[in-house]
């Protein structure tokens, strides 16, 4: 079994970072709803209140490792331009989507808006982690921020939700693979 | 912003909302500037040529950068004018959801062409 070196940066950066920012973006609209809702609410622990601090600062760094990575080493690659008279586009996946009417959509939609929409996330989640952290049980006679809160992580899970989804389609359609192989486990043939 | 809509509980009154508020609403601006960034690099050459801090990543550098560098001093800015004070969050919210709509919208392709 074995990977392209741009191949594992694209895992880390969709599977890796994005993927689990996706996942941990329910647990903390859970807790921020249910923990804070009214001021009459049952008495916020504060190991509990320390988790959620350290979990949404989490996600904010898992925010930005997402977008920075996406934009400054994967990018770069689906982006790259070939030199003129290449046939083969498999290394150059922005030109190989726009050569087909049936996937230049791909570019010209999908990573046209994932690659904009997807810095909304770090934006939102790192104002709802410094928010949180602020005002941690107080968020409960404050209803309109804590309402914010919960809006803004709404929206960077659409936004991630977004961006992941056309990031599977890019990288189904065209991935970005090359570089150095990477050999992961050495199996026996047959 | 002056007080009406606000908490007016002791608890609010010692921990003011003006913070929070400034965080919220700088959110939304930021938001709203990479939409407003990335239409612009798209549409004039010249600032297109400029957001090219990078060259292999290309305008879309300059474009984010400017966008967290203004979202990042703005923010600097209303926390400086509004933490010690409670404001009128409920309007500070909804602009702030206002811009972080308009942010969502203007950063789909076909809604941004249309300029």
């Amino acid at each position: 079994m074995e990977i392209t070196v741009r191949g594992l940066w694209t895992m880390i950066h969709g599977m890796g970072f994005g993927a689990l920012y996706l996942m941990a973006c329910s647990g903390a609209l859970v807790e921020l709803y249910r923990r804070y809702r009214s001021p009459l609410g049952p008495e916020i622990k504060v190991d509990d209140e320390r988790f959620l601090r350290i979990y949404l600062t989490a996600m904010a760094v898992l925010a930005w490792l997402t977008v920075l990575t996406g934009a400054y080493i994967i990018y770069p690659w689906y982006r790259a331009v070939p030199p003129p008279g290449t046939a083969d586009l498999a290394a150059f996946p922005q030109r190989l989507l726009m050569s087909s009417p049936s996937t230049a959509a791909l570019h010209s939609i999908g990573m046209e808006w994932k690659e904009h929409v997807a810095w909304l996330v770090p934006i939102s989640i790192t104002m709802a982690a410094v928010v949180f952290s602020q005002y941690r049980r107080s968020l409960r006679i404050h209803p309109e921020l804590r309402a914010a809160v919960l809006g803004f992580v709404w929206a960077s899970l659409l936004a991630a939700g977004i961006a992941g989804f056309f990031g599977a389609m890019l990288n189904k359609n065209a991935p970005v693979a090359g570089g150095p192989i990477i050999h992961v486990v050495q199996g026996e043939q047959k | 912003m002056s007080n009406p809509g606000t908490s007016s509980t002791p608890q609010a009154k010692l921990n003011p909302n003006g913070a929070g508020a400034a965080a919220v609403l700088a959110a939304g601006i930021g938001s709203f500037l990479v939409a407003v960034f990335a239409i612009l690099a798209d549409k004039v050459a010249p600032i297109k040529s400029l957001m090219n801090f990078y060259k292999p990543t290309g305008p879309l550098s300059g474009v984010t950068t400017c966008a967290i560098v203004l979202w990042l001093a703005v923010w600097a800015l209303l926390h400086w004018r509004w933490s010690w004070r409670n404001v009128a969050v409920g309007r500070v919210t909804a602009a702030a959801f206002i811009l972080l709509f308009l942010g969502l919208l203007l950063t789909f392709p076909p809604l941004a062409d249309l300029f």
